[in-house]
């Protein structure tokens, strides 16, 4: 039944991972249990997205399963999950930019991957960024953004993080619309993440997990 | 007129329409009478420059040009967006000196800066604009919502237009929450209850509605008077207006501002009959506002901007389920009334282009944003015309070299035989200018057909 629920997930069978879990839940199993298993599930979920099996629609919709399940399973938790993470990130799309489609899948896919991320939204000024920073320690930062006007928010951003003392602190990755290696080297940040994976693989290698 | 335009076939029809926008009429109905020989030369070549790459019969005398800017005018000019946005005068002399400046084949009329005073009055709620959630320096931005449920796809199908009428508007514009308690006037047609649906109007808040609209539509009115003075004063200095109107694709119109992004990709998983429905139900509609704008302006190009059928936004399956078969049905309705559908293939379309060969051949254009040109190239060569791609990156931070390069490449790779306008691959603001410059001039020089 465990194998069934991570495949059924994995697979996006909405009523079944529901039945699943509630047949689960009402013969009285461990709640930490079933979240294990729809943990594994979504690490299969992002192996498909980076495998190009699945795409953004096939991901969103993961994310929503997965909110019901811990929705049915949250009730009955006597004690909070502990997992171990891979590191801390501070993300958020820059100042000026309001899109967080992108974004969204970006932490989506860190979260599911092991990753600490503390996301500031949209819209982050500068100084939430720093604050953040300090305030977590977090050695990673993603700076995220669609449009044009984000190249030089994402360069403020990487000033203010230096202005602070925190640039060699912190390994920094921008990504979105029209962003590129040239904008990187504009921006002055460490790396340019072309998708969610390349995030990814960037955090991972950045905290030595790959 | 009318009845001619009926029994002529759509190659004939798109043979009119061109000809109406190479010879365009002043207000009154007559010849248009430009100021001097060279300038009527000048537009007139210009139209069949466009015209030539896009219908693949023969080479242009040179690579078309095209910049298709978002408020690059504005700042070209000294200005904010806000300014443009709420001093309409101020549009005219921006746009004009942006397109005389730099020269390109035509320009997309000033409808980028739209009233804000029309979007103070209603209470617009859909997007950010300067100074009502993003700075007076910036442009607007969508906010992503649901702005139809779910469980409302029965009712949209069951009457679109009651939903555009009344529901939509309810919802992105606070002034306008009164309508959705409007009733439709089905029952209008028998003398004694011809009263009863209207007992709404005369409700406070309906009249409040109603008399924003007004004021609204006074807004609307100023505001196209200054896009006009413009485009009037464009056309007169030999620039053609390469745009008709607009359309779009229906998995983008019900994912970008009815249900969101995210509500369209639940639907294709809980709901995929309802929303293919949907997409059918507004096929007729999109259709019909192209068709109209292309013969009411007099120019055959409708702008078609594609969001999320992208490279990454659906898999293979998707794409030819629910985005495809749509888009292609309104493609197919446009080029049948003799409309050229000028799509702006926003992002990556790598993984389409094998998909979108599948047209008539030269009846429409694809401008596209990160594609590979070479590729695309190959894939549509003698289907339809290509070009885009003059990349965000190197507009704003390149250095001037390295944008003529990569016009030069993009000439090479894309400009082989004709079939090709040369364009930016995505709406652009603050640019380095020196490099805009650099582009048009390389163009005219280095893309001259021998």
């Amino acid at each position: 039944m465990a194998k069934d629920l991570v495949n059924m997930l994995a697979d996006l069978k909405e009523q079944e991972v529901i039945k699943i879990v509630k047949d689960r839940l009402s013969a009285g199993e461990d709640p930490l249990k079933i979240l294990e298993d729809a943990r594994k599930a979504m690490e299969i979920v992002g192996q498909r997205f980076a495998s190009s099996e699945y795409f953004i629609p096939d991901l969103v919709y993961s994310g929503e399963i997965l909110k019901s399940v811990t929705g049915l399973v949250k009730p009955k938790l006597t004690k909070a999950a502990e997992s171990k993470k891979l590191g801390k990130i501070v993300f958020g799309t820059v100042a000026g930019d309001i899109h967080d489609i992108g974004k969204d899948i970006v932490v989506f896919m860190l979260d599911v991957n092991g990753f600490e991320v503390h996301d500031l939204g949209i819209d982050v000024p500068v100084q939430k960024f720093v604050d953040k920073i300090k305030e977590t320690g977090a050695p990673i930062v993603g700076l995220s953004g669609f449009l044009a006007l984000a190249f030089d928010s994402m360069k403020q951003t990487v000033e203010a993080i230096k202005a602070a003392g925190l640039r060699d602190k912190v390994k920094i990755m921008i990504g979105g619309g029209q962003m590129s290696d040239e904008i990187k080297n504009y921006t002055g940040a460490d790396a340019y993440g072309k998708d969610a994976m390349a995030g990814v693989t960037l955090a991972k290698k950045w905290t030595g997990a790959s | 007129m009318e009845k001619q335009w009926q029994e002529m076939a759509p190659e004939e029809k798109q043979e009119t329409l061109f000809a109406r926008w190479i010879s365009p009429k002043d207000p009154e109905g007559n010849d248009l009478k430009f100021p001097s020989p060279e300038i009527e030369k000048l537009y007139k070549e210009r139209v069949t420059r466009i015209k030539d790459a896009i219908q693949l019969k023969k080479k242009p005398d040179r690579v078309p040009i095209l910049l298709i800017p978002s408020f690059a005018p504005a700042y070209y000019s000294g200005l904010t967006p806000h300014d443009v946005m709420y001093n309409y005068e101020k549009i005219a002399p921006a746009w004009k000196k942006f397109f005389v400046d730099f020269q390109p084949d035509g320009h997309g009329h000033a409808f980028v800066p739209t009233p804000g005073k029309f979007l103070d009055i209603l209470g617009f709620k859909l997007y950010r604009w300067p100074d009502h959630g993003v700075p007076k320096d910036t442009t607007y931005q969508c906010i992503e919502g649901e702005y139809m449920m779910a469980d409302e796809y029965d009712a949209f199908i069951h009457n679109p237009l009651h939903f555009f009428y009344f529901t939509w508007p309810s919802r992105v514009f606070g002034a306008l929450e009164p309508l959705a308690t409007l009733p439709p006037l089905a029952g209008v047609t028998e003398m004694y209850t011809a009263s009863v649906p209207f007992m709404p109007y005369g409700m406070p808040p309906v009249k409040a509605a109603l008399q924003a609209m007004m004021e609204a539509g006074d807004e609307a009115l100023k505001w196209m008077g200054a896009c006009m003075a413009f485009a009037g004063e464009i056309t007169m200095a030999g620039f053609p207006a390469y745009l008709a109107g607009a359309t779009k694709a229906p998995f983008d119109v019900i994912g970008d501002t009815m249900r969101g992004t995210k509500g369209v990709m639940m639907d294709i998983y809980r709901q995929p009959d309802k929303l293919i429905a949907a997409m059918e139900a507004l096929t007729p509609m999109e259709i019909q506002l192209g068709v109209d704008a292309a013969k009411q302006i007099g120019c055959p190009l409708v702008f078609m901007p594609l969001h999320k059928g992208a490279d990454g936004f659906l898999s293979d399956e998707q794409y030819k389920k629910f985005y495809w078969p749509y888009l292609k049905k309104i493609i197919l309705g446009l080029v049948d009334e003799g409309v050229v559908p000028f799509i702006w293939a926003e992002g990556g379309y790598n993984s389409r282009l094998d998909i979108i060969r599948d047209l008539p051949k030269g009846k429409t254009a694809w401008l596209f944003d990160q594609t590979d040109m070479a590729a695309a190239k190959k894939a549509l060569d003698g289907i339809a015309c290509v070009g885009g791609n003059m990349p965000m990156d190197l507009l704003t931070v390149g250095t001037t070299q390295q944008a003529v390069d990569h016009t030069k490449r993009l000439i090479d790779v894309c400009g082989k035989g004709g079939g090709y306008i040369m364009a930016n691959g995505a709406f652009f603001d603050k640019v380095k200018w020196e490099n805009l410059k650099a582009i048009v001039d390389t163009v005219k020089e280095y893309g001259v057909y021998k």
